[in-house]
């Protein structure tokens, strides 16, 4: 099973980025590869550096900024492949942004992108 | 063979094996819905061929080979994910292999057990599915224990099991340290059941009893399950103590009866000496709980219908343990009435008086309890106000008369005996907060927000965003336990029932938060 770890934030978290925090997200990440169950990933930048695109009537829209303005954003992801939910909820905890960060962890549908998980769509 | 005693061979089988059918099935492919339609289609095959073929040697296993070929049928269909394409071909050889020998299939309720208790999982969906699943009750008739509409309660028990399957909830027993937060989960959602049971002691067309035995019936699974984890023979401890008194608790008039005032003899002495013995056994393993120690707080009681006295310094001792293993709200009010009906009601009015008034405010048992305790102190006035105050925050009619008579009596001031009330109530949960709640009764209209002090919320980071809701269940459960006696007030009726709209927020790095 592949699940997508998406980590939300808080703009002062964001804020508060240093070298320490960059330093614990590579080493997780070197960690989940260690263990053979990375597939891929990368913490994100500030909401501010965010550009949002939609195609409405064929017209392209772009507006600065983020999808939508909320209190937490997106502030990375990671897919790892583990046998099942138990498996990848011992991961998240070990996400060094689990500490001050909501981590929201959900199986991929695989359907969009071959090989992408295990399971068909239904 | 005939067409009945096929029939009565089904039904035999699905009364008996149920359980263990689905949590065989459900372990080997993941997935509780798909093996709950499986098994009903292999007992429609059964229905059709059982009378002219015969009850097969094996009606298990038969059931099983059915119900696994169906499995395979719809997971290609589907094109599942393939790797539980590869747990159905295993499933598949055992089913040959079951059907082959003696063996008994392997018992794997405690895992459908871990799952449905699963801390992914709703809370308002872990005791629905534990019933369903393990002992096969319809959802309609759950529905109407937990009163919500039956396409209410389906919609969460479907959305429930989707998530076992999409999420890929294992089927596994944990391990330590894990263990023993996620035991805490299933004991939860077990005497969920059992104080859900409670709720419609007095309504008409009551589910209580079938509900309530259904409790012990998982309680007594569980133990079984696991025969060395004490806190499982506590639990059904607790249930089996509080089930001897259900004769004993309201009168023939409908007028509630306090513990202490009940007529022992209508106590259950089978169910009480089971309980003795669980309890004992749970002693063996040195290993206290929370459940232990309410279920022993129940053994004192018990203990009146042999030795006539109720040994409160006991009790108070037992509060003591519960207050350090569980300080919630329940067992602070709890252990100051135990206080002063040991002897003690100065101190035992001071340790009421230590529990925050912000905690308070809303809670019936303490405002009870606060009037024994005023009433033991002689002090007359504030004590009436404190028995109005509780009669106001009770939705239970009996319950209400009571207090409102303890009020009355209060006037006429013949020594009554005291605070039995208070110690009944005293059991709630760790609660801080505001409950609205429109009406009791009609669960529909109740929308509460409660923050417990700590919560058992699991992989929950602090900051909002996903965060999960999680509650420790049985949040009246707790209330009940101590005092076996019929919950009251501000009771469960919005804490349980009505689970779906109880938004607990605990903010827990992981695990267990300390209290």
């Amino acid at each position: 099973m592949k699940y997508a770890m998406l980590v939300y934030q808080s703009q002062e978290t964001f804020d508060r980025r240093d070298d320490a925090a960059i330093a614990a997200g590579r080493a997780y990440g070197e960690a989940l590869q260690a263990a053979g169950v990375f597939v891929g990933g990368a913490g994100l930048d500030s909401p501010q550096a965010a550009t949002t695109v939609s195609l409405r009537d064929g017209k392209r829209r772009v507006h600065d900024g983020p999808y939508v303005e909320t209190k937490e954003f997106l502030g990375g992801f990671g897919i790892i492949d583990v046998p099942n939910l138990d498996t990848a909820l011992e991961w998240v905890a070990r996400h060094p942004a689990a500490a001050h960060s909501s981590i929201e962890i959900r199986p991929l549908m695989g359907f969009y992108f071959p090989g992408g998980a295990n399971k068909a769509s239904q | 063979m005939s067409k009945s005693s096929a029939h009565a061979a089904i039904e035999a089988v699905a009364r008996d094996s149920y359980g263990r059918l689905i949590a065989y099935l459900a372990s080997r492919a993941g997935d509780v819905a798909g093996a709950e339609d499986a098994l009903s289609d292999a007992f429609a095959a059964a229905l059709e061929r059982w009378p002219t073929d015969g009850v097969p040697q094996k009606p298990e296993a038969w059931l099983l080979r059915v119900a696994r070929n169906r499995m395979i049928d719809v997971t290609r269909r589907r094109q599942v994910r393939e790797n539980h394409e590869k747990s159905f071909l295993q499933l598949a050889d055992e089913a040959e292999g079951l059907a082959a020998t003696n063996e008994h299939f392997p018992d794997e309720r405690l895992k459908l057990l871990f799952v449905c208790a699963h801390p992914a999982i709703d809370p308002a969906a872990r005791t629905p599915l534990m019933l369903q699943t393990v002992l096969g009750i319809d959802a309609a008739r759950i529905a109407s224990a937990f009163l919500v509409s039956p396409a209410a309660m389906s919609q969460r028990l479907v959305r429930a099991k989707n998530k076992i399957r999409d999420a890929a909830i294992p089927f596994r027993v944990p391990e330590p340290p894990e263990l023993e937060e996620r035991v805490w989960f299933v004991l939860d959602g077990i005497y969920s059941a059992y104080t859900t049971g409670w709720e419609s002691l007095t309504e008409v067309g009551s589910t209580h009893h079938a509900l309530a035995a259904d409790a012990i019936a998982i309680g007594r699974t569980l133990v079984q399950l696991m025969p060395s984890e004490p806190e499982a023979r506590g639990l059904l401890a607790l249930m089996l103590h509080c089930e001897a008194r259900s004769a004993a608790r309201y009168a023939s008039n409908g007028e509630f009866v306090p513990l202490d005032q009940q007529d022992s003899a209508l106590w259950s002495r089978p169910m009480m000496d089971e309980a003795e013995n669980h309890l004992r056994s749970a002693a063996a393993f040195k290993r206290m709980g929370r459940y232990q120690l309410e279920a022993a707080i129940q053994s004192i009681h018990a203990n009146r219908a042999v030795s006539g006295i109720i040994n409160w310094p006991e009790i108070a001792l037992l509060y003591e343990g519960l207050a350090q293993i569980a300080p919630g709200i329940g067992s602070l009010v709890g252990r100051a009435v135990a206080i002063a009906q040991a002897g003690n009601p100065a101190e035992g009015f001071a340790a009421l008086e230590e529990i925050p008034a912000s905690r308070v405010a809303t809670y019936q048992p303490y405002w009870a309890a606060r009037g024994h305790l005023l009433k033991m102190l002689n002090q007359k006035s504030e004590a009436q106000e404190a028995f109005t105050r509780a009669a106001s925050l009770t939705d239970d009619p009996a319950l209400r008369d009571y207090l409102s008579s303890e009020c009355q009596r209060m006037h006429e001031s013949a020594g009554s005996s005291p605070l039995q009330l208070a110690e009944r109530r005293s059991n709630y949960e760790d609660l801080e907060t505001q409950v609205s709640c429109a009406k009791y009764r009609s669960p529909q209209s109740v929308r509460c927000s409660i923050k417990p002090k700590a919560d058992f919320a699991n992989v929950d980071f602090e900051s909002g965003r996903s965060r999960r809701q999680s509650s420790r269940g049985s949040i009246r459960a707790r209330w009940l336990a101590l005092q076996g006696e019929r919950p009251g007030p501000d009771s469960p009726a919005f804490l349980n029932r009505p689970r779906a709209s109880l938004v607990v927020h605990g903010a827990v790095q992981s695990g267990r938060e300390s209290r």
